[in-house]
């Protein structure tokens, strides 16, 4: 059964290392994954493992050291401030463990930020923010603060305004790390929800062990190294029954 | 969904500046106290160093014991009304900037070039300082003015009516000082700041 896949972020031998106090420590160490249109693929792997520096080579939020990030088979590297500025408006969506709304903007202004960026007019861009804060259940609450809102509903925000754009790639990084168990699952779905009706893939570094049940893809990451890639079927994990009982 | 990707890179559209100005005057507005406390250190800076301006426009023109001992004295105090005004909107425009490093990380991952990071924080920064300045400089002038019309009595009105152009300067000078300065002070950490990978400018913690 041969099936060809297409690809939507390459990194081949990725190496970041990092100085810190005259010793040099290598976060990743020859990372190549590929990536495929529209999956869900969870990187998975205790804190410190690098997940998060990989999330950020992918992203474009920071340099590697050496090796190359491929998006759509463009080479990161080679990239100007403009068009890496482009990609991150356009291409990429980010959602982070810390939210990181900006605190003084409503929900609605947080979201059409991006859209401001991508010169799309003030109009058009409160109508789809609209839209976005109704489709991840925030109808209500448009006009509120990020600190008028819970951890669950700042993260929902950051999920809206991470779609602004239609990007192709989602990038979370450890979006359920500062929620409580029932609010971090009603995030995991959503965002399987959009995954699968908008057809984004979507890229989660994670430690969550709920976040294997939606991932089409699961990759373990230990000491800067890919330990393994599993499909979800492979995985012989009830989270469900792992977690028990909800209160 | 392969319809829906663009094909290559484009360019970042350039966020025109009413947009720039908007989000500047919003940010101003929203953090309105802390606004207030960084506008209250460039006031206080040029407010003392208008009061000093003041006193030598005043003695100078009153020229009773303006000798060169006053003179030296005045000029001391000048000097050291200049360094701490500066040392006043300069600290106060570094930590207005530095407690944002994560929103601007935050602004750049969402596609904000760096050069609308640094036209925004100087936007902010010269309306800012520019304010802070005015009132500074006339409050300085008037309280020193009070004090020596107290001190001098008529004749004070005299010697302003003669010092009157010197006056209207220092104002100048001081509003001038006070909104360069802050500009200054505002532009190197928001320039460093939008320089960094988003990744570093997000993981700082204030």
């Amino acid at each position: 059964m041969a099936v060809t896949y297409e690809y939507i972020v390459r990194t081949k031998d990725l190496i970041k290392e990092y100085t810190m106090g005259g010793q040099v420590l290598r976060a990743l160490d020859g990372v190549s994954l590929d990536i495929r249109r529209g999956e869900y693929i969870s990187i998975m792997g205790p804190s410190g493992s690098g997940k998060s520096t990989l999330f950020n080579m992918v992203g474009g939020l920071d340099k590697p050291t050496s090796g190359t990030v491929f998006i759509d088979e463009v080479d990161m590297a080679q990239l100007d401030a403009f068009e890496l500025a482009w990609l991150r408006c356009r291409k990429i969506g980010y959602i982070f463990q810390t939210f990181n709304l900006i605190p003084v903007m409503t929900a609605l202004e947080n979201v059409t930020l991006p859209m401001i960026f991508a010169g799309i007019s003030t109009d058009d861009a409160i109508e789809k923010g609209i839209k976005l804060l109704q489709t991840v259940g925030l109808g209500e609450r448009v006009h509120h603060k990020p600190t008028e809102l819970s951890g669950g509903q700042q993260q929902r925000v950051a999920i809206a305004r991470s779609f602004a754009n239609d990007p192709a790639i989602i990038l979370a990084d450890e979006p359920t790390g500062n929620l409580d168990l029932r609010t971090g699952k009603e995030i995991i779905e959503l965002l399987r929800r959009m995954n699968k009706e908008s057809g984004v893939t979507i890229i989660s570094a994670t430690h969550d062990l709920k976040m294997i049940d939606v991932s089409d893809r699961v990759v373990w990451i230990r000491d800067g190294k890919i330990d393994k890639i599993s499909a979800r079927a492979d995985i012989d994990l009830n989270v469900g029954q792992m977690e028990g009982e909800q209160h | 969904m392969a319809s829906k990707q663009e094909a290559g890179i484009r360019r970042q559209i350039e966020l025109p500046l009413s947009q720039a100005v908007k989000m500047a005057r919003d940010s101003i507005r929203v953090r309105f106290w802390r606004s207030m406390i960084t506008a209250a250190g460039i006031f206080l800076g040029i407010a003392f160093l208008e009061s000093v301006l003041m006193t030598s426009a005043i003695l100078k023109s009153i020229g009773d014991g303006y000798d060169d001992v006053v003179r030296t004295r005045q000029n001391w105090l000048v000097v050291m009304s200049l360094l701490v005004s500066t040392v006043g909107v300069v600290n106060s425009m570094l930590m207005s900037v530095n407690e944002r490093y994560r929103e601007i990380g935050t602004m750049k991952c969402l596609g904000a070039l760096d050069r609308l990071v640094v036209k925004v924080f100087l936007i902010e920064a010269g309306f800012t300082g520019f304010l802070a300045s005015v009132v500074g400089a006339i409050v300085g002038t008037g309280a020193m003015a009070l004090v020596l019309w107290v001190r001098f009595g008529g004749k004070f009105w005299g010697a302003l009516s003669g010092a009157s152009v010197e006056v209207l300067v220092n104002i100048g000078i001081g509003i001038v000082i006070g909104t360069v300065l802050a500009l200054m002070a505002a532009f190197y950490p928001a320039w460093r700041a939008a320089k960094m990978p988003p990744a570093a400018a997000l993981r700082s913690e204030f």
